[in-house]
């Protein structure tokens, strides 16, 4: 019994991992970009949640009306600012500038922030939980899979049957002739930067309510997307979120074996499954 | 003008030059202890560690194109072989710095095999996965103090030198003499066949491929003989600092940030950049450290402009400039004058 | 000869240190079909990447009614209404058949092509309209490359090689289908490698040879030996 919690609780994390790895993924699929600074955008959303919480004295969920935008808007500023410029054959120079980018923001929240531990109060809804037999489930775990659901699907939609889905997978295709339909490339992987820190900024928020966070965090973070999204083969977003469990899963069933191996074990079941089916278990098939 | 007044040639009077004032360079740098501080031979130590880790990055990064965001992997894992060998194995601290290169290199096989699977960026976070592993493996392990760390014991550090000044002497040229070395092997490696393979690489990996050139190999030989490389550095950096810790020895902003900066800013691609950038990245450390978090924001936003609007890095400027190369590894037509033909 | 809709002033292309085009002079009457031939290698394909600004030119040498559109992105020409069937018709491989033909109309110019008019037209993109665009035969493929540029609306449309790697009979249709396509009043550049068929549906052709113009006049009226030397270069 104690294992099949642990598995459900892992299950549930593994929504956590999803929301982690959905950004990614997106900005993979549209421009072949990997973001370095990925997880230190998602911290930046948990930060951006802390400030207008205490501001606005907004509870965190509420919050995401405000968070959401002001990163979807840094997103697309980014993108056209900075990131566009790094686009092209070489994989160098977009890797080296977020990697760059990923240290402002680290040091830009440490000099904002400080070091300190930081939390999102939810109130009641972080003890609260719901009973399915003998298992307990907590209904922040819960409602942050259902999130991760919702987000997926509603990114799936997006993708397959918008005309904003349409340009991203023209633009994914063919740069060249997309910009012959008349699809500014540089506006569309704005929206498409603007899009995935959306779901980064949510994200952040839901990791910034389950867990205490610091500036320092974000390179864990972008691993565990990075790794869902391996795990579930590049340019699938319902990979992602079976990625994610996996992840969560051997994360809880190895905290279950020592504390100290939970992270590891993650790690693990990752390289295992790098070495026995190196494209993931549902890689899309075109390319 | 006569086809046999041309010849083929890497050398030119510039790379000359600089062969000489080299070699002076180091001759005096090998009398630092002489000369130099206490101080200042520390900073010098650190700085000749990091010119050799960003050389190794580079040659990499810049020549395999393997982008890396995971080498304090073989640092740390250098580090921890260093205190293990000499407390548990009871080996002479520079014969373990010797064998802690050979295991690094046997490590990386394996750990080559599995990420060489993922494709580009994606290659650049596996690396970074690697190195959680071995941090989380290596604080896992209670006899080198899990993860709180612990120190080098008295009586090893001892067994290197008698006396303070001799060890300090003594950790200084190693230093030096590693940074020497791997720039030396790396061009080396540059100039030899394999160099041209890597070369071709670096310009374009599609023709390299149909030109026969086993890419694969390459990358793979180019990577387990830095990482060879990198965890002898680790060793060494360890054997200065007598402490280690999991956080300390894995650090992705001291082993990996600091020399991607490093490189990025003296230019990338070409062996003079390292040099110029740990100067220059060391000159703002000393400069600017006060500054805190500060300091590393503007590094990162110099990292940023610098490869958007130099991505040849302070030494490409130079070069585009005046079209010199310290360390020849171009070829150039010269014309001989015809007195001097045989 | 009514108002050119085209003006190309000196036109140069370079791929790198390449040079592909060398002042091409070239102009298209409003509602012409001109005709541009030459040998592989002649540079038509990057004439018409340069007139879509696919490669980047100088304001002044692409002159489109009345506006110089040389140093305009690529979006923004095809937003003016010139369109382009690229040469090895480059489908979007991740969108279905309908799917490519409803994006060449995001530009949202006004006209008579519309998606049931492309279903009359070619009637067997209806048939096959959810299927994966690359899962067509290369003639269905090349339709709905013609699909997608007409989609737009498009002022003037640029053809390049449609009949490349298609059988003779497949060929036929499409020629057949062109007279119904440009009739409504569109001027069309038209690349092709087969001389007979690029100057019986033009009215002027314009002969390439290594970049440069070797040869122009009427398509009616052109002697086959004249031809031939601007194709090849052979005197
Ligand atoms: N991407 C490129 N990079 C470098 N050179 C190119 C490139 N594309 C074309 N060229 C060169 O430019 C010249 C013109 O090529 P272009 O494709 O325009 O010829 P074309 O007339 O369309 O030939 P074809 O009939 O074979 O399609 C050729 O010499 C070709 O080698
Ligand atoms: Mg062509």
């Amino acid at each position: 019994m104690e294992w099949v919690n642990a598995i459900v609780q892992g299950t549930l994390l593994g929504g956590l991992y999803a929301l982690f790895a959905a950004g990614l993924s997106l900005i993979f699929g549209v421009m072949r970009l990997v973001n370095i600074a990925h997880g230190d955008l998602i911290v930046l959303g948990a930060y951006l949640g802390l400030s207008v919480t205490t501001v606005l004295g907004l509870n965190p969920l509420l919050a995401l009306i405000v968070v959401v935008p002001i990163m979807a808007a840094f997103g697309y500023v980014l993108q056209r600012g900075i990131l566009n410029q790094t686009l092209g054959k070489d994989i160098l120079p977009p890797l080296l500038v977020t990697f760059g980018l990923s240290v402002i923001i680290q040091n830009a929240l440490l000099e904002s922030y400080s070091a300190d531990p930081q939390k999102l109060n939810a109130g009641a809804l972080e003890t609260a939980s719901v009973a399915v037999g003998s298992l307990s489930m907590g209904l922040l775990p819960l409602l942050t899979f259902g999130i991760a659901i919702a987000v997926i699907a509603a990114l799936q939609w997006t993708f397959y049957r918008t005309a904003l889905g349409r340009a991203f997978r023209a633009t994914s295709d063919n740069q060249e002739i997309a910009q012959l339909m008349g699809l500014n490339r540089r506006h569309i992987f704005g929206l498409a930067m603007a899009l995935a820190l959306s779901v980064t900024a949510i994200a952040g928020i839901m990791l910034g309510i389950r867990t205490s966070f610091d500036p320092s965090i974000g390179g864990g973070r972008l691993i565990f997307g990075f790794e869902a999204v391996i795990i579930g083969g590049l340019g699938n977003l319902w990979g992602t979120l079976v990625g994610g469990v996996i992840l969560g899963v051997a994360q809880a069933i190895g905290a279950k074996i020592d504390p100290g191996w939970q992270l590891l074990a993650g790690h693990i079941a990752f390289l295992v499954i790098l070495a026995l089916r190196p494209n993931g278990l549902f890689p899309r098939i075109n390319g | 003008m006569n086809l046999s007044n041309l010849h083929v040639t890497r050398t030119s009077r510039a790379a000359k030059a600089a062969a000489v004032v080299g070699a002076l360079i180091l001759i005096v740098l090998i009398a630092a202890p002489w000369w130099a501080g206490r101080a200042d031979m520390r900073l010098m130590g650190e700085l000749f560690l990091y010119l050799a880790l960003a050389s190794l990055w580079n040659l990499m990064a810049g020549y395999a194109g393997l982008v890396s965001v995971g080498q304090q992997a073989y640092v740390g894992f250098g580090g921890y072989m260093l205190f293990a060998l000499t407390i548990f194995g009871g080996i002479y601290p520079l014969g373990a710095i010797a064998l802690a290169g050979v295991l690094g290199a046997l490590v990386a096989v394996p750990v080559a095999l599995l990420i060489f699977r993922l494709r580009g960026a994606y290659f650049a976070i596996g690396t970074w996965v690697i190195a959680e592993v071995f941090r989380l493996s290596f604080a896992q392990v209670s006899a080198l103090g899990g993860g709180s760390g612990s120190s080098l014991p008295v009586g090893i550090v001892k067994s290197l030198a008698a006396s303070r000044s001799g060890r300090e002497h003594l950790s200084y040229w190693l230093a030096l003499g590693s940074t020497v070395i791997v720039i030396a092997a790396v061009y080396l490696l540059l100039r030899s066949r394999n160099g041209l393979a890597l070369t071709a690489i670096r310009d374009n990996e599609l023709a390299a491929g149909s030109l026969g050139i086993d890419i694969w190999r390459t990358k793979f030989v180019v990577y387990v003989v830095t990482a060879a490389l990198t965890t002898m550095i680790g060793a060494l950096i360890f054997l200065q600092k007598l402490r280690i810790s999991p956080d300390a020895a894995f650090s992705v902003n001291d082993w990996t940030a600091f020399v991607i900066f490093i490189v990025v800013i003296g230019g990338i691609g070409t062996i003079e950049g390292p040099i110029i950038g740990t100067l220059i990245f060391f000159v703002l450390r000393e400069t600017l450290a006060d500054l805190g978090t500060i300091y590393l924001l503007v590094l990162g936003v110099v990292a940023i402009v610098i490869m958007l609007k130099a991505p040849n890095g302070i030494w490409g400027l130079i070069r585009g400039r005046f079209d010199i190369e310290l360390f020849p590894l171009s070829f150039r037509v010269k014309t001989t004058h015809p007195s001097k033909k045989g | 000869m009514p108002d050119p809709i085209l003006t190309l002033q000196g036109l140069n292309a370079f791929y790198g240190d390449f040079q592909a085009l060398y002042g091409i002079d070239l102009e298209v009457a409003e509602g012409e079909v001109l005709a541009i031939i030459g040998a592989n290698g002649a540079g038509k394909t990057t004439l018409m990447r340069s007139i879509s600004s696919l490669t980047q030119n100088r304001p002044e040498m692409v002159r489109y009614r009345g506006e110089d559109i040389g140093a305009l992105r690529a979006d923004e020409v095809a937003a003016r209404g010139i369109a382009l069937v690229p040469e090895g018709r480059q489908l979007f491989p991740s969108l279905s058949v309908e799917e490519n033909l409803i994006i060449g109309g995001q530009i949202g110019r006004k006209g008579a092509w519309s998606l049931p008019a492309i279903y009359k037209l070619f009637p067997i993109l209806e048939e096959r309209r959810h299927q994966q665009s690359t899962s067509l035969s290369g003639g269905q493929q090349q339709m709905v490359a013609i699909g997608r540029a007409l989609m737009a609306n498009p002022d003037l449309i640029l053809f390049d090689e449609i009949s490349l790697g298609l059988a003779p009979i497949i060929i036929k249709d499409i020629y057949a289908a062109l007279p119904g396509i440009i009739g409504e009043g569109m001027s069309a550049l038209i690349v092709e490698q087969d001389i007979t068929k690029a100057l019986a549906v033009s009215s002027r052709f314009y002969c390439l040879q290594e970049g440069r113009v070797s040869l122009e006049g009427t398509s009616a009226t052109i002697a086959r030996e004249d031809i031939s030397r601007a194709y090849f270069g052979v005197a």
